[in-house]
C-alpha cells in the first residue's frame, strides 16, 4: 500500500498528436502531489497514463516509462486491468453507477474479484469504507437507495469511497471539486489529508488555493500554444512553488498573470 | 441612433407576439400528435370489439352453421380455434424472440463496443438492410429455399431428441416388432417437410433480429462514458464494464427493443402464411417439430378472409381481437417491468 512512482520521460499521444512531452517525474508515497496548469496542458492525459486510463481512448498511446516500486506499467507482461486494480480513480464529475444501491456502488470493485462475497463481510466493508471516506453518517440510513439520490459532494464522496474499497496503491484525483461547491470541496479535502496517511495521492487541480491547501508537492504543467505538446515545467514542494518557483511562467502562473 | 427607434411603453418591451404563437402552435402541434394516437388506439379498440360482437354473441351451433371452417370443427364452437390459434402465435413468437433476442444483443454489443469502428458501421450498414426486406420476400426465401436447406437439421434434431414431448414429430406410423418373443408397438415420428413452428420461429428471428439489433445498438451507444470509465477504473475488463456500466444503463432500452421485436413477431401474417401449412387446423401441439399443427392469428385471418361471409369476417376480427389484447397485455407488462426499477435508471 501506498507505493512511489516515478515516471521516466513519458510522451502521451492522442492518435498522431503528441498532446504530452518528456515527462520526467517522481511522486512521494503517503503524500498528495499537485498537478496544476492552464487548461489544455496535458494534465488530465498525464494522470491518466498513471493508471492506463489514457489508451482507453481510441488511437491514445502513451511512450516511456511509469514505475510503480520500480515496477514498469509499460511492461510488456502488465495487464491494464490489473494496473487499474492498484492505482485507483476519481473522476471530474461524480460517476456513481446510477443503476446501483449506495452500498452496491461501494463493493463495486471488490465484486470484480470476489463474486461471492458473504454478505456480514460485506457490510463490514461498506460502513467501513463510507466511514473512511466521511460519507457513513449521512448515508447509513438509506444505503439501498440510488447512488444518483445523493447531492454532488456526496456522490463523489462516494466514487472515492468506491476507490478506496478495493485498496488500491495509489489514488489519482481529475479535478475531484470542480464541479462541487465550496463546502462539498472542503469535505473532500479534509478526506484527501486523512487518506494520505495510508495512500499516494495524485491530484489534478485548477485551483490553486486547494493545490496550496492539500498538496505537498506541485507539479506545473504548461503548454507553449496551441497545438503544441504539454510540458512538465517544474516540480518541487508546494511552499517552494507558490513562494520561489525557479521559472518565470509558474510564478506568472499562479500570480494570476495567465491561465 | 436613439432618436430613429420609437419609444416603446414599458409592457412593449417583453411582449413577443410571434414568438408566442409558435411557441402554442407547436405545443399544439404536439398535443394534437399526442391525442391522435390515443384516438387511433381507441377507434381500433372500438371497432374491433363492434365487428366481433355477432360471432361472440352469436348461438354457438348458428355460428358453426354460418362459418365454413367451424363446420368441420369437432367442438363447433369459436373459442377453441382462437385459444388453438393464439397458443400457436404465442409459441411461434416466443421461438423467434428466444433466438432472436440473445443474438441481436450480442450484434448490438460487438458493433458499440469491440468491433473496430469501419467495421462496425459496415455491419450496421447490413443489418438496416436486413430490415428493410418485406416480409413476403422473408417468406418464399423461408419456404423454398431455408426449410429445405435445414430440414436435415430438423430430422436430426426430431430423431435424436423426440423422447422430449417439445421435440417430437407427428406420427405417421407404428411399426410392431418381436423382442424376445413379445411383441412391440413403436410409433414413427417426422417432421413432415419441415413446416413446423420451429423453422416458422427461426425465419421470424431473422425478421426481428435487425430491429432489435437496431435498437440496442442506439442504447448501448448511449451509455455515458463517464459511467465506462467508473469501470474500467475500477479495474473491470471490457466484458465486467459492460456488464457493470453498458447493460444495466441499457436495460429499458433492451425490454422496448425486445418488445418491439415481438409485436412484430406476433403480428408478422405473410412469412407465417407461406412457411406452415395454413390449411392445418391448429391443435394444442407442445411440439415446436410437429407439422400441421400450428399457425397463427394473422396468417389464419389472411388465409380466410377472402373466402369468409358477414359472419365469417365476425368471427375473424374476434381473432383479432384477441392478438390486439395480446399485444396490448405484452406491451404493458413491458413497461410495468421497466417502471419498476426507473430509481434507478439513471435517467436522472
Amino acid at each position: 500500500m501506498a507505493k512511489r512512482i516515478d515516471v521516466n520521460n513519458l510522451n502521451a499521444f492522442y492518435g498522431k498528436f503528441l498532446a504530452v512531452e518528456g515527462v520526467s517525474l517522481s511522486i512521494e508515497p503517503k503524500s498528495v502531489t499537485a498537478l496544476i496548469g492552464p487548461s489544455g496542458c496535458g494534465k488530465s492525459t498525464f494522470i491518466r497514463t498513471i493508471n492506463r486510463m489514457h489508451e482507453v481512448i481510441p488511437g491514445a498511446r502513451v511512450e516511456g516509462e511509469v514505475l510503480m516500486d520500480g515496477i514498469d506499467l509499460y511492461g510488456t507482461n502488465v495487464d491494464p486491468v490489473a494496473v487499474r486494480r492498484h492505482v485507483g480513480m476519481v473522476f471530474q464529475r461524480p460517476n456513481p453507477f446510477p443503476t446501483m444501491t449506495i452500498a452496491e456502488n461501494v463493493l463495486a470493485g471488490i465484486r470484480l474479484n470476489n463474486r461471492r462475497l458473504p454478505k456480514d463481510q460485506a457490510e463490514e466493508i461498506v460502513e467501513g469504507t463510507l466511514r473512511a471516506a466521511n460519507l457513513w453518517d449521512e448515508v447509513k440510513d438509506r444505503l439501498e437507495r440510488p447512488g444518483s439520490s445523493l447531492s454532488g459532494g456526496q456522490q463523489q464522496r462516494l466514487c472515492i469511497a468506491r476507490a478506496i474499497a478495493v485498496k488500491p496503491d495509489v489514488i489519482l484525483m481529475d479535478e475531484p471539486c470542480s464541479a462541487l461547491d465550496p463546502i462539498s470541496t472542503l469535505a473532500i479535502e479534509d478526506l484527501m489529508a486523512e487518506l494520505k496517511e495510508n495512500y499516494t495521492i495524485v491530484i489534478v487541480t485548477h485551483n490553486m488555493q486547494q493545490a496550496a491547501r492539500v498538496s505537498d508537492r506541485t507539479a506545473f504543467f504548461n503548454i507553449a500554444g496551441a497545438g503544441k505538446p504539454g510540458k512538465l515545467v517544474e516540480m518541487n514542494a508546494t511552499s517552494v512553488i507558490f513562494s520561489a518557483p525557479a521559472e518565470k511562467a509558474t510564478e506568472d502562473y499562479i500570480s494570476g498573470r495567465f491561465g | 441612433m436613439s432618436t430613429a427607434t420609437e419609444e416603446r411603453a414599458p409592457e412593449q418591451a417583453f411582449a413577443g407576439p410571434r414568438r408566442d404563437i409558435l411557441n402554442r402552435g407547436f405545443a399544439g402541434l404536439s398535443r394534437g400528435a399526442a391525442i391522435t394516437i390515443l384516438v387511433t388506439l381507441a377507434l381500433v379498440a372500438t371497432f374491433l370489439v363492434k365487428e366481433a360482437l355477432p360471432a361472440l354473441t352469436a348461438n354457438p351451433s348458428d355460428l358453426a352453421d354460418q362459418v365454413d371452417w367451424l363446420k368441420d370443427e369437432p367442438g363447433r364452437s369459436l373459442w377453441p380455434v382462437i385459444a388453438s390459434l393464439v397458443f400457436g402465435t404465442v409459441i411461434i413468437a416466443s421461438l423467434a424472440l428466444a433466438i432472436a433476442a440473445p443474438v441481436s444483443y450480442g450484434i448490438a454489443l460487438f458493433i458499440s463496443h469491440y468491433a473496430p469502428r469501419r467495421m462496425a458501421a459496415g455491419l450496421g450498414y447490413v443489418i438496416d438492410l436486413l430490415a428493410a426486406i418485406p416480409s413476403v420476400i422473408y417468406g418464399l426465401w423461408g419456404a423454398f429455399i431455408f426449410i429445405p436447406a435445414i430440414l436435415p437439421a430438423l430430422e436430426w434434431i426430431e430423431r435424436s431428441f423426440n423422447w422430449l414431448p417439445f421435440l417430437r414429430g407427428r406420427v405417421i406410423a407404428t411399426e410392431t416388432t418381436m423382442v424376445n418373443g413379445q411383441e412391440v408397438v413403436t410409433q414413427v415420428f417426422s417432421v413432415g417437410t419441415g413446416r413446423v413452428a420451429l423453422s416458422a420461429g427461426i425465419v421470424l428471428a431473422i425478421m426481428i433480429l435487425p430491429i432489435i439489433t437496431a435498437v440496442t445498438r442506439e442504447v448501448f451507444l448511449q451509455t455515458p462514458v463517464l459511467h465506462e470509465e467508473a469501470a474500467l477504473a475500477l479495474g473491470a475488463t471490457r466484458w465486467e464494464m459492460i456488464r457493470m456500466a453498458v447493460i444495466p444503463f441499457g436495460k429499458p432500452g433492451m425490454i422496448g427493443a425486445t418488445m418491439l421485436g415481438l409485436g412484430r413477431a406476433l403480428g408478422e401474417t405473410m412469412a407465417v402464411f407461406m412457411i406452415l401449412s395454413p390449411w392445418s387446423i391448429p391443435r394444442f401441439s407442445v411440439s415446436v417439430l410437429e407439422p400441421s399443427a400450428h399457425n397463427t392469428i394473422a396468417a389464419n385471418i389472411a388465409l380466410k378472409f377472402p373466402e369468409a361471409n358477414s359472419m365469417g369476417v365476425s368471427a375473424l376480427i374476434a381473432m383479432g381481437l384477441a392478438l390486439f389484447v395480446i399485444t396490448l397485455a405484452v406491451n404493458m407488462l413491458a413497461r410495468w417491468i421497466i417502471s419498476r426499477r426507473s430509481e434507478f435508471s439513471g435517467a436522472n
